[in-house]
């Protein structure tokens, strides 16, 4: 079975329009394959931001194609490419985006209950499930703002990974917290490739956390350098 | 998309920011319970004042005018013929002020389905003699029975009873008139009539209309007494009042009926336009108030949506990115404009409503209105329907462009701001 890349980017190009005209991406292609855990490096203002909201379909205004398992998505209204975030791509911040209105448990359903595929009471279960992944079920009931940043980061990613989507994209998700966190967070990420067969395209500037995925993408000045499998 | 997540989300933002959404929900309640209170007090006043003057009035009134006869002899000689003639200086002709044929009028009239009732009157000019005294007044013949079905006549007799004038020379006086002869029931006073006939007539009653100057110079009595006075024939009126079964028929019939019976006919409407003119104004003064309140209502709800947004712009972004569509984000807000009028709205209603019980139970006694014991209060459901609909249509649109600038927020420009 030769199955579809997840994600394929074709010759993405990006301009800022101020007072002057700026490229910040320059014919940037690439593809990530099913159950593959990509990083991407490069140096800070380089266009990794930029990039992966490209990529997580919220940003429209960009020259090139984008592909998501197979299918153009490049064009599409907002009203499609919101079904499309919601069902087919998980997101991690860099700050741990939670919505302090509702309870850790929730946050975690939110984007299940927005799909709608199953019942209230499966969806409890199934965020119940993903929140013991990250060892947060004690946490269930908190509110965000009575967390650490490391939990939140956690749940974060829980809340990401409860529509089984095709793929979790993380703008420097380990970039706010200390070593310990950082550390097990990168397992967790480890586990969800090696354990769920999850695909994952992660943003970072820690030399360390790169080194440990299947494979990284160098950025440099809006443009992909080079392509360093670590593997 | 289920309505049940954006209403729960529209919940937990309300309820993060519990204290302004009350104070808009409370601006809301306060308007429409202010418009409720306004026009049940205005249009309650509008009908007890209607009340006072029109439905004393008869919808339509004959009665013939004195004035010249349009046929002059001029025109009946040859020698002037059809030419236009001028005459000066005519006097009107010694015509009765009695309608002919008033009998066969009255049963043409009691037959005619469009009419609900008849009272014939007879008014008379007369001075009553005390001490050396003569005081100008009218003597209203009546029957006391039909005035009193028709027109209210005993709602304001103060005094005695209706049914004492059908004994011969008995008067009803008004207040004003009693007031300055010092007439108390039961006293007989003298009476001359403009022919010079006196007679003697006994108080037994008196009545307090409303109109200071009407109670000063009218008086009832019945109409035997009156034509006897007179000394004219039991069929001898000077006005046939009727009351219609649809009011606003009275300029058309007044019209038909006036040509037909070849006498004067004024319709009320003609009358006492000045009356409607002053309802519509009283009308027209509570609902600019309303609306106003309304709208200042509506700009507190589109400020409280302002700042929400503005607070929630994080909350906005992280919707859109895990997947809430703009139309999403937009309903999420409009729901909130929509949830605080509606609660406003409702209890809004119900507070007006209590409202007007209230001014309802505050004594209003004047002399005037010997009937009215309290402040007079509608409670016509339109009020509470107009009240409803313009409460909830004030808070959408109050809504609609808040929750337009929430659906158009870029996630990107939020996250990337951090
Ligand atoms: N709204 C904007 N207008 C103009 N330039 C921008 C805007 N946002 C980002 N940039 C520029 O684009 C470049 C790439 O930014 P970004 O993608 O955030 O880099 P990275 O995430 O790699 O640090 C930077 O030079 C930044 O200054
Ligand atoms: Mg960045």
């Amino acid at each position: 079975m030769t199955a579809n890349p997840v994600l394929e980017a074709k010759s993405i190009s990006k301009y800022f329009y101020n007072a002057s005209t700026t490229q910040v991406l320059d014919q940037v292609s690439i593809q990530i394959n099913r159950g593959e855990f990509v990083s991407i490096m490069g140096k800070s203002g380089c266009g990794k931001s930029t990039l992966l909201y490209i990529l997580s379909t919220m940003d429209t205004d960009y020259e090139g194609q984008l592909w998501l398992d197979g299918a153009l998505v490049t064009g599409k209204d907002p009203a499609y490419l919101s079904q499309l975030r919601n069902e087919k791509i998980g997101f991690v911040f860099q700050f741990h985006y939670l919505l302090n209105e509702f309870t850790v448990l929730e946050n975690v359903m939110i984007p299940a209950l927005k799909l709608a595929r199953h019942s209230r009471v499966e969806i409890a279960e199934r965020a119940m499930e993903k929140l013991q992944i990250f060892d947060m079920q004690d946490h269930a009931h908190k509110k965000p703002n009575q967390l650490s940043g490391g939990q939140k980061q956690r749940v974060s990613i829980a809340r990401a990974l409860i529509n089984d989507p095709l793929l979790i994209m993380g703008d420097e998700p380990t970039g706010n917290l200390d070593h310990k966190n950082s550390a097990l967070v990168f397992d967790k990420f480890k586990e969800l490739t090696q354990e769920l067969g999850q695909t994952l395209l992660i943003v970072t500037h820690d030399q360390e956390f790169a080194k440990a995925t299947d494979r990284t993408i160098e950025m440099e000045d809006g443009k992909v350098v080079g392509k360093v499998s670590s593997r | 998309m289920s309505w049940k997540l954006i209403l729960e989300i529209a919940k937990a933002l309300m309820l993060a920011r519990i204290k302004q959404t009350l104070v808009a929900a409370v601006g809301v309640l306060f308007s429409i319970s202010m418009f409720i209170a306004l026009l049940g007090f205005m249009n309650g006043l509008n009908s007890l004042l209607d009340g006072m003057i029109l439905n004393r009035t008869p919808h339509i009134r004959f009665y013939n005018e004195i004035k010249p006869n349009p046929n002059q002899p001029i025109q009946l000689s040859s020698e002037f013929g059809p030419d236009l003639n001028s005459i000066r200086s005519v006097k009107p002709s010694t015509s009765r002020l009695a309608i002919h044929n008033s009998r066969s009028i009255i049963q043409q009239l009691e037959q005619d389905p469009r009419v609900l009732g008849v009272s014939p009157k007879l008014a008379a000019q007369v001075f009553f003699n005390v001490g050396t005294l003569d005081l100008n007044s009218n003597i209203n013949g009546i029957d006391g029975f039909k005035e009193s079905q028709l027109f209210g006549f005993e709602e304001y007799v103060i005094e005695g009873r209706v049914e004492d004038l059908d004994q011969l020379n008995t008067i009803i006086l008004g207040k004003g008139v009693a007031d300055r002869m010092m007439a108390k029931l039961g006293d007989v006073i003298q009476v001359t009539t403009a022919q010079g006939n006196r007679i003697q007539l006994k108080v037994v009653g008196a009545f307090q209309s409303g109109l200071g100057d009407f109670d000063k110079t009218n008086s009832y009595a019945s109409l035997a007494t009156v034509q006897k006075m007179l000394g004219q024939p039991a069929s001898y009126f000077t006005d046939i009042q009727v009351k219609l079964h649809d009011f606003n028929q009275a300029p058309l019939l007044a019209k038909e009926l006036g040509t037909i019976f070849e006498v004067e006919a004024d319709d009320i409407q003609t009358v006492n336009a000045q009356f409607e003119t002053g309802s519509e104004v009283r009308n027209i003064i509570s609902y600019a108030v309303g609306i106003t309140l309304l709208v200042v209502a509506g700009f507190g709800i589109y400020n409280i949506l302002n700042m929400m947004i503005y607070e929630k712009l994080d909350s906005i972004a992280i919707l859109k990115a895990i997947g809430f569509s703009p139309k999403d984000v937009n309903r999420i807000f409009t729901s909130i404009a929509i949830l605080i009028g509606l609660v406003g709205s409702s209890l809004g209603l119900v507070v007006g409503y209590l409202l007007g019980l209230l001014i309802d139970h505050i004594p209003f006694e004047t002399d005037a209105l010997p009937t009215i014991t309290t402040y007079p209060i509608d409670y016509n459901p339109k009020f509470y329907l107009i009240g409803g609909v313009f409460g909830l249509l004030t808070t959408y649109l109050a809504g609609f462009f808040p929750a337009r600038k929430a659906s158009s927020v870029d996630p990107v420009e939020i996250i990337r701001g951090k």
